[in-house]
């Protein structure tokens, strides 16, 4: 039961498993409307104004002044259907955004949780896609749905072969990822980042494939896991036909599925059947519980970690101090 | 001239400090002040615009703000009539901004002061009578007072408390807040008068049949139901009655289809006899079909003519499967093309549903399309999507489309919700 109150204190993040061949602005919209429809508190009792209401006299004589009594009479001015839902809005913002050719987990903001999502945006959280393609075919616009463009053998093609073109792409976006990191290779600076592993595209840049590899290959379907930066769906669907091409052969995406975007995976997006305003409160609630764990989980991991390292430099010292007395 | 100026105006603002607590106030004075100091020719305007400043610090209290009112209004006063006089500005500030910031817990002495004051210019010539002088009856009922009600309003809100007719219609129900949205709708019902024009309709919709609870939905979405000639009602409904629809028919004809009595004879009659002859359907079959969804009588023919030749050319159903269909299924008739052939696409040629089977279960396209794939890639998933019922192990397309997801789950994929929803999420 989802009340005004609680409506009104609805804020944060969760994400929702967008389905195949829908626009997400459609989702988007879903949500909000289940959300004011879940609102079903019973509506509050209208406030009373005092009206003067003429009473009959009680006499009936013609011509005599009507006596005038004051009652308290409801204000119908502030009735429901007068005056309209108590929530006309709710400020529902999206994440990375995901074409309507694609599926997957796409992360929803309610509230003041829409300020957290500009910084997703802004930091850099990577991307996991599973890429269902096919070899043979290549089309207009990279998909199994355009037209057909080329027909070609993939009779050649092993596994071998293919993770070799794959392996020369992951090199190819490595080299991207330092070259779009503004920071110049041979300082220290560059050696830091890259030890504490934050070496990465600053702001805007185009898409990087930080991780690419084969999970299923069976001529003419494989499978592709792709985590990417920056990336839009058309691209994946590009990578894909080049990598066809490469093999000296055709390829086209069947599928691109988002399985992970940052800290949400599947496994807490929300289904279709589960789109109504206690799921949605429920979900933001889990995943706000969850991030609060984590942080005193990593709290105390450091705090333990630099527990040790302190013990451990004691220890050290001590026997230095015995080797030096001794 | 400004140096004294300004060390009158620093004087002002250490005796501000003093009287007004916060430092707002201060700041605001001082920032005001220290903008004098240039302009000379434009003090009024920014003592205007010390006037007219009405936002309050949240420290401030009300007896502070009166404090600065009467600072500022003291200050325009005294502008004005060093205006007058041109010179010893500054000597006169000084004076009266200490005499009044002392005597500030009594803000009402002074305005009296200020008005007794002999300089003051009172800005309206006219000598007004003052609003607590005792007059005479005879007085008193002539003067006339201006209604509360405002002549434009956007809403209809500051209009419900004293209209008859708008009251009684949201005590029916009538959603005022949604027909305000019309443009003209609501200048409409405000110019309507309850006994004259509603109230003979309502009792003629209650006569046809209509219960009262429905009353409330048939004005939200046909108000101009309000405005139709009683005579114009009676024919329609005399006319559908001689076409053998019954009287509890007609009443939940019309309160399905709100629009319906809108239409004048010759429409009807014509849609009537349209969607005899285009299906080729008994008189009582049409009648049948028309009952079950009235707004077919409402909407306009020429959708219904397309999707008619969709279902005969591009869907490829021979005519009397479309005739089976649309009895079965009327809603077929006005269903969206691009949507009736993308969920026809996926039934005939991914599951590989021949034609007679979709027509023998035309529910399955008024199902939504994302249901029915998921459903399907599940079975599939589970190797037991067999749609012909020559073979073993056989679905039926009607319990497939409509059961439940927990029934669907138990039943027929022989499996759980939970692993369904899992699947949904590898789709």
């Amino acid at each position: 039961m989802v009340t005004p109150l609680k409506l009104r204190r609805l804020h944060g993040l969760f994400c929702v498993y967008k389905p195949l061949g829908v626009h997400w602005k459609l989702v988007r919209d879903t949500i909000e409307t289940n959300l004011l429809k879940g609102n079903v508190a019973p509506p509050p009792a209208l406030p009373h104004k005092v009206r003067f209401l003429a009473e009959p006299s009680p006499t009936g004589e013609a011509g005599a002044a009507a006596s005038l009594s004051a009652a308290p009479v409801p204000a119908l001015s502030h009735h429901p259907l007068v005056t309209g839902p108590e929530f006309q809005h709710i400020r529902v913002g999206v994440g990375h955004r995901l074409d309507a050719a694609s599926s997957g987990v796409l992360v929803l903001a309610v509230g003041n949780g829409n300020k957290a999502l500009d910084d997703l945006y802004k930091t850099r959280v990577t991307r996991d896609y599973m890429l269902e393609c096919e070899f043979g075919m290549a089309t207009k616009d990279f998909s199994h749905t355009g037209r057909v463009v080329e027909k070609s053998t993939y009779g050649h093609i092993t596994l071998d072969k293919l993770e070799r073109v794959l392996a020369m792409l992951e090199g190819a976006n490595q080299k991207a990822t330092r070259m779009f990191s503004n920071v110049d290779m041979s300082s220290q600076e560059a050696y830091e980042l890259a030890v504490q592993g934050l070496l990465g595209p600053d702001g805007k840049s185009a898409p990087i494939l930080t991780g690419l590899r084969c999970v299923h290959f069976q001529p003419p379907s494989f499978t592709l896991e792709v985590q990417c930066l920056n990336e839009t769906q058309k691209y994946l669907r590009k990578v894909v036909h080049e990598i066809g091409l490469e093999l000296r052969s055709t390829a086209v995406c069947k599928n691109v599925r988002r399985t992970r975007d940052g800290l949400f995976t599947s496994r807490q997006a929300l289904t279709r059947n589960q789109w109504s305003a206690a799921d949605v409160m429920q979900a933001v609630q889990q995943h706000r519980y969850t991030k609060k764990t984590e942080k005193t989980v990593r709290k105390r991991s450091e705090e333990s970690s630099a527990a040790t390292r302190q013990s451990k430099a004691d220890v050290m010292s001590s026997h230095r101090g015995k080797e030096h007395g001794s | 001239m400004s140096m004294a100026m300004a060390s009158a105006c620093g004087q002002l603002c250490m005796r501000c400090r003093g009287s007004l607590s916060s430092k707002t106030a201060v700041w605001r004075c001082y920032s005001h002040v220290r903008h004098l100091i240039p302009r000379t020719r434009q003090l009024l305007k920014s003592f205007d615009g010390l006037f007219i400043t009405k936002r309050l610090a949240s420290t401030q209290t009300g007896l502070s703000w009166k404090q600065q009112m009467c600072c500022y209004s003291d200050l325009a006063e005294k502008h004005l009539t060093a205006d007058a006089k041109d010179n010893k500005h500054t000597k006169e500030l000084t004076k009266t901004s200490i005499t009044q910031i002392t005597n500030t817990l009594m803000p009402s002495t002074d305005v009296l002061s200020m008005t007794e004051h002999p300089a003051f210019l009172d800005l309206d010539d006219a000598a007004e009578s003052s609003a607590l002088e005792e007059i005479c009856d005879e007085e008193a009922i002539s003067i006339s007072v201006p209604s509360s009600l405002p002549p434009t309003s956007t809403s209809l809100r500051d209009y419900v408390e004293k209209s008859e007719t708008l009251s009684k219609l949201v005590e029916l129900g009538v959603n005022l807040w949604k027909l305000e949205q019309r443009p003209n709708v609501g200048s409409m019902l405000l110019r309507l008068d309850f006994k004259t024009d509603v109230a003979p309709r309502l009792m003629f919709l209650k006569e046809i049949g209509v219960k009262d609870s429905c009353f409330g939905y048939i004005i939200t979405h046909n108000p101009f139901v309000l405005c139709e000639n009683i005579e114009n009602l009676q024919d329609r409904v005399t006319y559908l009655k001689s076409r053998k629809f019954s009287s509890e028919t007609v009443a939940s004809m019309v309160s399905r289809a709100p629009y319906l009595l809108n239409f004048n004879v010759k429409r009807l009659d014509n849609r009537l006899g349209f969607y005899q002859q285009q299906l080729q359907l008994s008189a009582s079959n049409t009648r049948n079909l028309v009952a079950r969804l009235p707004k077919l009588l409402c909407v306009s023919l020429e959708p219904v003519k397309e999707n008619l030749k969709v279902c005969e050319i591009e869907l490829g159903f021979k005519q009397n499967e479309i005739q089976h269909i649309v009895v079965a299924v009327p809603k077929v008739l006005t269903a969206n093309k691009r949507k009736l052939t993308q969920i026809f696409d996926f039934l005939h040629n991914t599951m590989k549903v021949p034609h007679y089977l979709i027509a023998k279960f035309p529910q399955v396209l008024n199902t939504k399309y994302l249901r029915v794939r998921e459903r399907h890639l599940f079975l599939e998933y589970l190797q037991k999507a067999q749609y012909d019922p020559t073979l073993p192990n056989y679905i039926s397309l009607d319990r497939m489309v409509s059961l439940p997801d927990e029934a669907f789950c138990t039943e027929l994929a022989l499996s759980t919700v939970e692993d369904f929803y899992l699947f949904q999420k590898t789709l």
